[in-house]
């Protein structure tokens, strides 16, 4: 079984190679070749591969970019808004105005820390009532200006405290859904890591929903469901496959609209590569919604949730 | 101990065995009371007013005029679009619950008159795998949405669900997105949505349709909240207030309208309603 730790081995014994050769007149090129070659082929075989776990792992792993690294490289001219008006302001769900390739843009963007003080600082990107708020303000400011709305979505889950509940994180989230739901601008929603239930369906009822190929978007976290339905969090592997949570998976159930392609072994592998394949999808679907007539977007959008769901007729069989 | 017993939730007894005994002994008091006096109670032990549980068959039974529901035509029952199996497979589970409660789902949706005001009705009941809301809950709240603006009737919805269904994982997400997105049609055509909240309204269905009543009602006992107290214990790691995501503790931060007793939700729904019949 190939692994993460077996390519780092056997790059670091490549590299090892390298410095020998270099260093007397001992010809090891073809050496080196062939265990290039060799590198090559069994990452193609690791990372095209990947179980969906080995996607939960990706979309968590602490060094992906996170949603500041995309508006820096996918927007220009970041203004942020902050504020809820009420209570505060929430750094785990950043929100203001930018340009896409020139176009002002309404922007969400969940964001999580890397460090621990920022962790504290946003949460651990787990958005709270604050933020959910403020969105719907920012959403309001879209349309009141036309401007397109695109969220940029990266939570584990709605913060979980007792704060939260006291500010009505559930209500909260709800009249995030019903803004969106009839938001007279188009809207797109990426997820690019972690999307994580309502936490990040408040900021996702849109026109568009993309994912990143490695980002994950479930009910609940598959550690979640282990607890409660295997009564076992050791389970989590069973549970994130049983959920398919994963992009190619959603894709093929017809609940996303697109999935925006990742180097091998994911988007920190190479940001900018990631950064320029978002920003063409981004863009690509701003543009062709923005040239829909409003009435035919807003009637799209109803259908589309209007019918998402599967379910049959019960016949009567009983007296 | 009368503060202890405050903070305590309605009991559930989600595995009440049928059987043919005139009589049951209430656990909260000890007395023995005659069961049909207790269904004529709403459920309600006679003689210390704790709250039993109530299926959506019962709660339809307190609530309507007699003899006034109509329940709709067509019955949906759950697909299974991940073949999902944990410990156990969905569909198993589905056709447990089933035979058990004699429902198709976690809901019942159907037409009916509160003291003579026509109503669409929507009742989840616990006992259908935690009246957790997967296609079929979402597919029949939005039809009962449609029918009430066909009808031009009010809708009631009464919650009682543990949230979204894991075992459908993003068709259930979705559900959230979808009842809320019909949801804005009633508000488009000017009719009434009273919510009732009741033992437990959390998760999913909180936060979204439950939520959005024009009016939001619970029922004393009720659990109200977003998170499970046991995520929210790990995550902080502290005790947990009393009454908290009790109706009380709702009612106090301004999240709902009202608090009623299960034996005045009744007339409760009739006087909301009222003010509506006749508006636009």
């Amino acid at each position: 079984m190939t692994d993460e730790r077996t390519l780092d081995l056997l790059e670091a014994k490549i590299e090892e190679l390298r410095q020998l050769n270099a260093m007397d007149g001992m010809d090891l090129s073809k050496e080196i070749a062939r265990l290039e070659e060799k590198l090559a082929v069994l990452r193609q075989d690791l990372y095209s591969n990947l179980t969906d776990w080995e996607r939960v792992r990706i979309a968590r792993h602490p060094k992906r970019p996170y949603a500041l690294d995309y508006i820096a490289s996918v927007f220009s001219d970041f203004y942020e808004l902050r504020g809820d008006r009420i209570v505060g302001d929430d750094r785990a769900l950043l929100a203001g105005l930018a340009r896409l390739e020139g176009r002002p843009v309404a922007l969400l963007a969940q964001q999580k820390g890397r460090t621990t003080e920022e962790n504290k600082e946003r949460f651990f990107g787990m958005t709270r009532p604050q933020g959910y708020r403020k969105a719907k303000r920012v959403m309001e400011l879209a349309e009141r200006f036309g401007l397109p709305l695109v969220s940029l979505i990266d939570t584990s889950g709605a913060y979980p405290g007792v704060e939260s509940e006291e500010l009505n994180i559930g209500g909260a989230i709800a009249e995030n859904l019903q803004t969106m739901a009839g938001l007279r601008v188009p809207t797109v929603a990426v997820v690019i890591g972690e999307g994580g239930s309502g936490g990040a369906l408040a900021i996702g009822l849109a026109d568009r929903v993309l994912m990143l190929e490695n980002a994950i978007y479930s009910v609940i976290t598959p550690e979640g469901a282990a607890a409660i339905l295997w009564k076992d969090k050791e389970r989590a592997r069973e549970a994130a496959t049983a959920l398919q949570m994963t992009a190619p998976h959603l894709l093929e159930l017809g609940l996303i609209d697109g999935v925006v392609p990742e180097p091998l072994g994911g988007a920190h592998k190479n940001p900018a590569i990631t950064s320029a394949a978002l920003k063409e999808a981004v863009v690509h679907h701003v543009n062709e919604l923005a040239a829909f007539p409003l009435d035919q977007l807003l009637a799209a959008r109803y259908a589309r949730y209007r019918n998402v769901g599967r379910y049959s007729a019960r016949p009567v069989t009983d007296s | 101990m009368s503060l202890f017993k405050e903070r305590q939730y309605l009991r559930v007894h989600v595995d009440r065995e049928p059987d043919d005994s005139l009589w049951m002994k209430c656990k909260s008091c000890g007395e023995l009371v005659f069961k049909r006096r207790v269904r004529e109670n709403s459920n309600v032990c006679p003689s210390c007013g704790e709250y039993f549980f109530q299926t959506s068959q019962e709660r339809l039974e307190s609530i309507l005029d007699p003899g006034s529901y109509e329940p709709f035509g067509e019955r949906l029952a759950a697909n299974d679009p991940l073949s999902f199996t944990d410990s156990r497979a969905y569909q198993e589970r589905v056709a447990e619950a089933q035979a058990k409660t004699g429902l198709d789902d976690a809901i019942l949706i159907g037409r009916g008159a509160i003291e003579g005001i026509p109503v669409v009705i929507g009742v989840m009941d616990f006992r259908f795998i935690g009246g957790s809301m997967g296609s079929v809950v979402g597919e029949q709240i939005c039809r009962a949405i449609e029918a009430s603006i066909a009808d031009r009737r009010g809708f009631v919805l009464i919650s009682s669900s543990g949230g979204a269904r894991i075992q459908e994982g993003m068709f259930s997400l979705l559900q959230m997105a979808k009842t809320v997105t019909v949801r804005r049609r009633l508000a488009e055509a000017g009719l009434p949505f009273v919510s009732v909240m009741t033992y437990p309204t959390t998760g999913g269905v909180e936060a979204s349709i439950a939520s959005l009543g024009d009016i939001i009602i619970a029922e004393k006992g009720a659990m109200i909240g977003f998170a499970g107290r046991r995520v929210i214990e790990q995550t902080i790691a502290e005790e947990l207030p009393a009454h908290f995501q009790t109706e009380s503790f709702a009612l106090e931060r301004g999240q709902i309208d009202r608090v009623v007793r299960r034996e005045d939700l009744r007339s409760e729904l009739a006087v909301a309603l009222g003010f509506f019949v006749g508006a636009r």
